[in-house]
């Protein structure tokens, strides 16, 4: 196990500057660096890329657990804050771009894509969802809330699905790539629920003995 | 290669069209991938030429004929049109081809040939798009004769002067410009005069969200999405959308095809 120095001065700043990278790629292109570019609907690659990172950060935040016991790699934990904090960063990019970028403010379009989408309002509910989490990440929130930080912040459960929901629900005609998602998330949950399962009577005696 | 073709003003936008860039690397073209990258990207292997064109149903003289041969005795002409997606993006395209019905009326539809079907060449091992199931391949669309015989509806057979690159649709491809992009069937290898509205790849995926008419309706919505304003490629990051038009701005032309019938039923 990394000692918490080198977890604080090496592998967080490290994973920071990583998880920064699909908003740098993004400036890149913005400004032709290295020639890259936006395509020829820019502001529909800003809006999927943001997209498709927030639902990666998702995933992956939900992995963190799971990842711990499977490796033995306890210190994981302390990096889930900084993974969840760029997931609801890549999650409101998305919604910012749609809202300024796409719609440009038109309140009228945004008011009824919200209430009449489905695909909208379960992606805007995803978001919604996102928000307690975010400003309960501190430390202080995490004293302050106790016992019930760990059931507030359960909430990712609910937000993986909508958010793979609305992934699905966007989609053309070939879902692959959402059902891919969908199984990760099955997968992370599914274990989580295994691992909460009720254990047989003598067991559990055994175990508070 | 360079095509000659004479700009057509009566049926061409004065708007300015976008790039060349733009209108072949922007592309929805389901059988070289589903990006829009990547049939500029994945259709290098595919061969436009030779091309031979199938000409069946209720019509008097049909059989095989050569594309050259098809398009024999017609002039090419250079049309700027709208396009509209059913995604609610458009773009301007200096199309050059010859009016569809010229084409067909040469093969004398009967009474019986009430719709004209289209199909796309079915090549997997040089289309990777065909080669998953992402469409019940190959497409095909259609059209009511009426639509097909009106002066709008062009064969393609090139853009900006030259020939269709491949992304585009080579080497012959439909655009009725009132109607959704996805009614603008690529690489048609059949043309079928039929008394029966024909299938239509879009309509067998989802029937709920694309008809068979596909109409450009700013009024009724895509189960999904609004119709009512549209992304103007070429716009940059910060041209906010714009109003959709009725019929693509088409409406004057068009109208009277569609009299009395409930657009929102006939989708």
């Amino acid at each position: 196990m990394p000692s918490s120095a080198v977890i604080r001065r090496v592998i967080k700043p490290a994973l920071f500057v990583a998880c920064a990278l699909p908003l740098l790629s993004l400036v890149f292109a913005a400004f032709g660096i290295g020639g890259a570019s936006l395509g020829a609907n820019p502001v529909e690659r800003i809006q999927d890329t943001f997209g498709q990172w927030g639902l990666r950060f998702l995933c992956i935040t939900l992995a963190v657990t799971p990842v711990r016991d499977w490796f033995n790699m306890p210190w994981l934990v302390q990096l889930r804050r900084m993974l969840g904090l760029y997931a609801f960063f890549y999650v409101l990019m998305h919604f910012l771009t749609w809202l300024i970028l796409d719609q440009g403010f038109y309140w009228s379009g945004i008011l009824k894509d919200i209430g009449e989408r489905p695909f909208i309002t379960i992606g805007f509910s995803a978001l919604v969802l996102l928000v307690p989490l975010a400003v309960t990440s501190t430390n202080k929130m995490m004293r302050r809330l106790g016992r019930r930080w760990k059931k507030l912040h359960r909430l990712i459960y609910l937000i993986c699905l909508l958010a793979v929901w609305h992934y699905y629900w966007q989609v053309k005609s070939d879902v692959t790539e959402p059902l891919i998602y969908l199984a990760i998330v099955l997968v992370l949950l599914g274990w989580r629920a295994w691992k909460a399962r009720p254990k047989p009577a003598a067991t559990a005696v055994m175990e508070e003995s | 290669a360079d095509l000659k073709v004479q700009r057509n003003a009566k049926y061409s936008l004065s708007d300015a069209p976008n790039s060349y860039e733009d209108i072949t690397t922007y592309n929805n073209f389901y059988e070289f991938g589903l990006d829009k990258s990547d049939p500029a990207e994945n259709s290098s292997r595919f061969k436009p030429a030779p091309w031979t064109v199938a000409v069946t149903g209720e019509a008097e003289h049909t059989g095989k004929f050569a594309l050259e041969d098809l398009l024999k005795g017609h002039a090419i002409e250079e049309r700027v049109y709208r396009l509209r997606c059913v995604e609610a993006w458009s773009m301007v395209i200096p199309w050059a081809g010859v009016p569809l019905a010229d084409v067909l009326k040469r093969f004398k539809p009967t009474s019986k040939a009430k719709y004209v079907a289209f199909k796309t060449v079915l090549r997997p091992e040089e289309m990777p798009g065909q080669r998953s199931r992402s469409l019940d391949w190959p497409y095909v669309e259609g059209l009511r004769i009426d639509e097909a015989m009106h002066p709008l509806s062009l064969l393609a057979v090139g853009l900006y002067g030259k020939t269709l690159p491949n992304q585009n649709g080579a080497p012959l491809r439909l655009v009725t410009p009132w109607k959704y992009g996805f009614k603008g069937i690529k690489s048609i290898v059949e043309i079928r005069f039929t008394e029966k509205e024909p299938p239509t790849t879009w309509n067998i995926s989802a029937p709920h969200e694309y008809g068979f008419y596909a109409n450009v309706n700013p009024n009724v919505d895509h189960p999904r999405w609004s119709q009512a304003r549209e992304r103007k490629i070429g716009a940059g990051v910060f041209g906010s959308r714009v109003p959709t038009l009725m019929f693509n701005g088409y409406e004057q032309e068009v109208a009277s095809l569609y009299k009395g019938m409930d657009l929102k039923k006939y989708y």
